[in-house]
């Protein structure tokens, strides 16, 4: 068991979302993240899962996948060079005085920006893989996390390889 | 300009359906106002589910895409046993249901039901209309969807404002374009080659034949195949009659309720030839000892099936009918295995099937006479449980399309209206609905259609008083405890003639011929109600999770 970051080509069109979803539960697997938005073709979505599951079990789940009439490519990413991202928002408790001063040395330490700055809270912007946002959050909890929102992992692979139509 | 229930039913035409089974309602009205002078034949069923069965039994018997319609809501819904039952044996057929209209999607209308979202499951695909423009390129689509590639159930969700709206006629595309829908018919070169180098290097080699070679047409190709390889066949529940069961080369079913000597040949083979199957738990019993000395050989059309529980050597995704055609056309010499064939041979001849003999009537005996009066030229249908597995033990089928019965889903109430279905498709032959006292009773109200129509669907209860696969089990498995399994008697001949249907009532075994031979002699629809020995069990069996050469109540334990 071991997570897999699978990119999914889809038509965008009203359910399609749901139809590949619907694949994951009906099987019992939790989907860990989940990202989807438009892509270089317009009139497609690329949807970006990260789900925890054996190599067989994510073959399968990949298989049914492409059944799909509305999936037009899917490959899993997870053995491949790949970049992967997510942003995340915190809105952590940030009186003023020296908790301030810190979080926002920590927030440069990790390279994230502060987008938002109120009278007894700040809002740090970061960028990065699941472990750094999980290491940043950690660290800021000490000063209290009020809300804490992240988007799902996008990834895409190093070089020229691409999930594509192949059109 | 023409309204969008004018082009859904010009859409039909086109793709030469002649008959739609269906129940009227409010939001497709529009669409019955269009049929009401169109040449499509409409039969008016009973209930919604037996639309749906009706349309799976014609596309089975036919080989075409069947076509059911129903109103929203709750009539949309009663459809999605019938839809469920055909996702899971691929039958094609095209699910029609009218909508709210679409201003009132999501509104929790009357009568709305998220029908596209409940049969998201147990459909290939799905549309929920929302233009009148596009009826004609979904209508399209959505045949070509359930005909091609693995077949399969699709269903049009249309809002009654898309029935009344008037739109341009839009010109028709000549060729579905579905940029994510590319089935591969053609095997893969190098793998058929492969594969029959396994398969001539094989001591013991069998055939395990299913639903695909049924679906893909591919009968005759796989009897070439097999005679000129010498290789035994046994074929699933799904599978019965793409070889006739009296070939010399044919084993019968296999699996829970298959025959002694199929299992035995599964467990000693050391190359398994699978071929439009997908290697169902009650076929496979345990998986690991299900075949345990075989490199395993598997065509199916869709790759989702190699692989998914049972390890693979040979992979060839492909049609059936196309890869068999490409092996046949390999192939260099033939095969022999006699040495192979003689030790099947002497399993046959030690543990063949069982049909007791004891004055008592027995339904093996129902079946057996029923096979030697219509030689196999009729369609057997079944419903679900003991009376299904009997008929496909006992009954002789010798054609493909001529056994229907739900496998995968195991639908009771099936039998019925899919026999109805299939009359439709096989008016030249007699149709038979081989059932138990409770499956009938699941959808009885289609005596009503077929009295209606005068549909001569021949009705034959295996009439135990019990709900007997279960009580069987009960029996064997629960220390006879038989828990909520006993039906009162039912004067099933009585009900039949409230609904203006002959029908006789048989307790000996005497009168079973002289009833079957009264039930094809009339032109209508009959009903024989056979008072069975109560607690027959089917055998031999296989007990769940076994492995399939551990069977109960056959020659050898």
């Amino acid at each position: 068991m071991k997570p897999h970051t699978l990119s999914i080509l889809v038509e965008n069109k009203a359910g399609v979302l749901s139809r590949v979803t619907g694949l994951f539960s009906r099987r019992g697997f939790n989907i860990e993240s989940l990202a989807v938005g438009p892509c270089e073709e317009p009139d497609m979505s690329r949807i970006t899962i990260v789900v925890i599951g054996d190599d067989a079990q994510v073959e399968q789940v990949m298989k049914q996948l492409n059944k799909l009439i509305d999936v037009i490519k899917v490959s899993d990413l997870t053995d491949n060079e790949r970049v992967e991202r997510e942003l995340a928002l915190i809105k952590v408790t940030a009186e003023l005085g020296t908790s301030r001063a810190e979080i926002m040395q920590i927030a440069s330490i990790f390279r994230a920006s502060i987008v938002d700055v109120g009278a007894k809270t700040l809002i740090l912007q970061v960028i990065g893989d699941t472990d750094k946002i999980d290491a940043l959050e950690k660290l800021l909890r000490q000063y209290g996390v009020k809300e804490f929102v992240r988007t799902g992992t996008v990834g895409i692979l190093r070089g020229s390889k691409t999930v594509t139509s192949g059109k | 300009m023409k309204t969008g229930a004018k082009i859904l039913v010009e859409s039909l035409q086109r793709e030469g359906t002649e008959i739609i089974f269906g129940y009227p309602g409010g939001v497709v009205l529009p669409i019955y106002d269009e049929l009401y002078d169109s040449s499509l034949r409409h039969i008016l069923v009973r209930h919604e589910q037996a639309a749906a069965h009706a349309a799976d039994g014609y596309a089975r018997a036919s080989g075409r895409v069947g076509v059911c319609l129903a109103t929203s809501g709750p009539g949309a819904c009663n459809l999605v046993t019938g839809i469920a039952t055909a996702y899971m044996d691929s039958v094609p057929i095209v699910a029609l249901t009218g909508q709210v209209p679409t201003n009132l999607l999501g509104n929790d209308a009357f009568q709305e039901s998220d029908i596209t979202g409940i049969t998201m499951p147990v459909t290939k695909h799905n549309y929920l209309l929302k233009d009148a423009g596009d009826v004609s390129r979904v209508i399209k689509e959505a045949f070509y969807i359930a005909g091609t590639g693995r077949p399969g159930p699709v269903l049009v969700d249309i809002p009654k404002d898309v029935s009344t709206t008037s739109v341009k006629d839009v010109p028709v595309p000549e060729q579905v374009h579905l940029r994510g829908y590319n089935p591969t018919y053609s095997g893969h070169k190098r793998q058929i080659e492969k594969a029959l180098q396994l398969i001539m290097a094989a001591e013991r080699p069998v055939i395990y034949a299913g639903g695909g070679v049924i679906l893909s047409n591919a009968s005759a190709e796989l009897i070439r195949i097999a005679t000129e390889l010498g290789i035994p066949v046994t074929t699933t529940l799904m599978g019965l009659g793409c070889i006739p069961c009296d070939h010399p080369l044919n084993l019968g079913m296999l699996g829970m309720h298959g025959t002694e000597y199929a299992n035995f040949a599964i467990t000693e083979c050391d190359v398994l030839f699978a071929i439009g199957v997908r290697f169902d738990d009650r076929v496979t019993g345990k998986t690991e000892t299900f075949a345990p000395h075989a490199k395993i050989i598997h065509i199916d059309i869709d790759p989702a099936e190699i692989g998914k529980n049972k390890r693979v050597d040979v992979p060839i995704v492909g049609d059936t009918k196309t890869v068999l055609t490409d092996m046949l056309a390999c192939m260099k010499k033939k095969g022999i295995h006699d040495a192979w064939i003689k030790k099947i041979k002497h399993w046959k001849q030690h543990h063949p099937l069982k049909c007791p003999d004891d004055g008592c009537l027995h339904p093996q005996y129902i079946i057996r006479q029923m096979s030697e009066l219509l030689k196999g030229d009729a369609v057997i249908v079944s419903e679900v449980g003991q009376n299904q597995m009997w008929a496909a033990q006992h009954f002789c089928f010798r054609h493909p399309r001529t056994w229907i019965t739900s496998g995968g889903l195991g639908t009771m109430g099936y039998g019925l209206p899919a026999a109805m279905g299939a009359h439709f498709a096989r008016p030249d032959v007699p149709v038979f609905d081989v059932a138990g006292d409770g499956s009938i009773q699941m959808n009885i109200q289609e005596f009503g259609t077929i009295a209606h129509y005068n549909i001569p669907v021949k009705v034959a209860i295996l009439n135990n008083r019990y709900l007997g696969m279960v009580r069987q089990w009960q029996e064997l498995f629960y220390d006879r405890r038989y828990s909520y399994t006993e039906l009162p008697s039912v004067e099933f001949v009585k009900i039949a003639n409230a609904y203006g249907i002959e029908g006789i009532k048989v307790e000996s075994p005497d009168d079973v011929m002289p009833a079957l031979k009264a039930a094809i002699e009339c032109d209508g629809p009959f009903v024989l109600d056979f008072r069975i020995e109560r607690e027959e069990n089917v055998f031999p069996m296989v007990p769940a999770g076994a492995a399939i050469n551990e069977m109960i109540g056959g020659h050898s334990r």
